[in-house]
């Protein structure tokens, strides 16, 4: 049962034909046998996770069920959950026991799915490769030599190595899609504000998305269901009717019109990706869809104009952890200003430092508008640009990463050279579309490649589709690795 | 642009976070380096531009003044580093 979809266990657990204990205990004991190779997990709590599959199975008994009882799955460890830690990939929270559930683990409790465990990440959602995590690094499951892609590259190596059917995940600047890509799963990152981020440990509050990373778009579709929806208690939350995002997924592509940025295929893709984008188009294209050239002129100025705002909002954010009211404190200080000092020194780790340094700078008196205000005007152009593109196709396509996943190590000494590799991945979040990666093939070296799909504004059903459509003509997805 | 060995230490202060000497001169280089980035942005122009800051540029929502929570005071005080009498526990701050 491992290896099928959240669609084919709930069919199963519907049958009768398993049991959620059942189904849960399987995944734990792989989990057992293979996170500490992969280390894809924070933390796991087997009473924990069999108390609650028990309880799934009970409610089957009853007959309250929903489409999902029963499925196990996992959380990245950024979404507070009650009863487990919630460390955020940072020493700064290693004593955290949430003392609440974030909106989208309330959601997914509702809806019966049983929590794995807590999915290993960058530290607070800071990197691109999941080095900067207190725990230590997730491997890719393909390449225990490369990097899983970050910062949701826990949630995307338990999805890859069938470790969890799918997880929870966000994206700040490609943190969902990026590691989909790099482990050969399926990423959804929604449009900004339709899924609550409350009780979501907060990085750049304008940008940060909470999503899905499964192994197929329909089964991304199903999690949207549980996980989107109108929250008061984020101010952001966008107030609409509630949608099955499901609906459109049988759609026939023909007629669809394909955007392909010119920036995307411009120079630093890598041949590899660059053969595996193509190869997708033609499919595409068989598909009865027609490509249509875009440009989206400012794409180069998302790495500077993120690099300004991810870090100004990560600096205030970030201010809340001083040692007072949760998380470390330093165990010797002279006085007030000298416990926040060293408490902030030993509770981060070097690269949300050098952000909440950057950020702390461009905020400062005299530096506001040559930074964070020219940003937010390069910000509006970014999303321009996209409002133009939208005037002429349905979706738009592209890679999700210059290059396939690279090594462990090779880029965590030059934090710039892994900005760089950004760049497909930003814009979205600048602009606030809704985003996909969809498995699309393998490198050279057999590290998988994702194909980038981008929508408009709540066209998660529309993007959906389009991936959905290209999983039945396809079977990247299908393929995992040998463990 | 370049940062001073000055200008770490008073950006680390602003952000409550310890450097100790040794590690200034690190800490400075990597942020010039990530400003030598951000630089890049000067080059556009953007004279009239909106400034953006937030995808739905929505107001905020009103909610009548009422309480919504309940009283959950132990739960968060039994995560905090240091109470007393039902207070978080900070350094004396005023002699």
């Amino acid at each position: 049962m491992i290896d099928a979809t959240l669609k084919a266990q709930s069919q199963q657990l519907a049958l009768h034909a398993i049991s959620s204990e059942e189904l849960a205990t399987q995944y734990l004991d792989r989990i057992e046998a293979l996170n500490p190779l992969l280390n894809a997990f924070i933390s796991v709590d087997r009473e924990q996770t069999l108390l609650e599959a028990r309880a799934a199975d009970a409610a089957r008994a009853r007959g309250a069920v929903g489409p999902l009882t029963g499925v196990p799955i996992a959380h990245k460890d950024i979404f507070c959950q009650q009863g487990w830690k919630t460390s955020c990939g940072s020493r700064m929270l290693d004593n955290f026991i949430a003392p609440y559930d974030a909106h989208v683990v309330e959601q997914c409790r509702k809806a019966g799915l049983v929590t794995l465990g807590r999915t290993n990440m960058d530290e607070f959602a800071m990197g691109s490769s999941t080095e900067n995590s207190w725990y230590g690094p997730t491997r890719n499951p393909w390449d225990t030599a490369a990097i899983p892609g970050g910062s949701s590259g826990g949630s995307a190596a338990a999805v890859a190595a069938r470790l969890a059917p799918a997880a929870t995940a966000t994206d700040t600047g490609g943190s969902i899609r990026q590691p989909a890509s790099h482990c050969g799963v399926t990423g959804l990152k929604p449009t900004y504000g339709a899924v609550s981020r409350y009780g979501m440990v907060a990085f750049a509050s304008s940008l940060d998305q909470g999503g899905v990373i499964a192994q197929t778009a329909e089964d991304c579709a199903l999690m949207l269901n549980v996980m989107a929806g109108f929250d008061p208690r984020d101010s952001t939350s966008v107030e609409r009717a509630s949608e099955d995002y499901t609906r459109d997924l049988a759609l026939p592509l023909a007629g669809l019109k394909v955007g392909l940025p010119r920036e995307y295929f411009a120079e630093g893709l890598s041949s590899d990706v660059a053969r595996v984008i193509e190869a997708a188009i033609a499919e595409l294209k068989k598909l009865g869809a027609s490509m249509v050239d875009i440009s989206l002129p400012h794409t180069e100025l998302s790495i500077p104009a993120y690099y300004v705002i991810a870090p100004a909002e990560a600096s205030s954010n970030l201010s809340r952890y001083d040692g007072v009211r949760y998380g470390h404190r330093a165990a010797e200080y002279r006085d007030l200003v000298d416990m926040y000092e060293k408490t902030r020194a030993e509770g981060f780790g070097s690269e949300v430092k050098r952000r909440i340094m950057v950020g702390t700078y461009v905020l400062s008196h005299g530096y506001y508008d040559a930074y964070y205000l020219k940003a937010q005007k390069i910000r509006r152009l970014i999303a321009n640009d996209f409002i133009a593109a939208f005037n002429r196709c349905d979706v738009i396509l592209g890679p999700v990463a210059p290059t396939a996943a690279f090594n462990i190590g090779e880029k965590s000494g030059d934090p710039v050279e892994m900005y760089l590799s950004d760049i497909y991945t930003l814009s979205v979040n600048l602009a606030g579309l809704p985003g996909m990666s969809v498995p699309a093939g393998f490198a050279a070296n057999g590290r998988p490649i994702g194909l980038q799909l981008i929508g408009n504004y709540f066209a998660e059903a529309r993007v959906l589709n389009v991936a959905h459509q290209f999983q039945l003509a396809t079977d990247w997805h299908r393929s995992s690795p040998v463990l | 642009m370049s940062l001073t060995h000055q200008d770490v230490a008073q950006i680390a202060k602003l952000a409550r976070i310890a450097v100790t000497e040794q590690e200034i001169e690190a800490v400075g280089h990597e942020l010039n380096t990530i400003f030598g980035l951000i630089e890049k942005m000067q080059a556009v122009n953007t004279d009239g531009v909106e400034p953006m800051a937030h995808p739905q540029d929505e107001a905020l929502r009103l909610r009548a003044d009422a309480v919504t929570e309940t009283d959950r005071r132990d739960a968060f005080l039994a995560v905090a580093p240091q109470v007393e009498a039902g207070l978080f526990l900070v350094p004396q701050v005023i002699e």
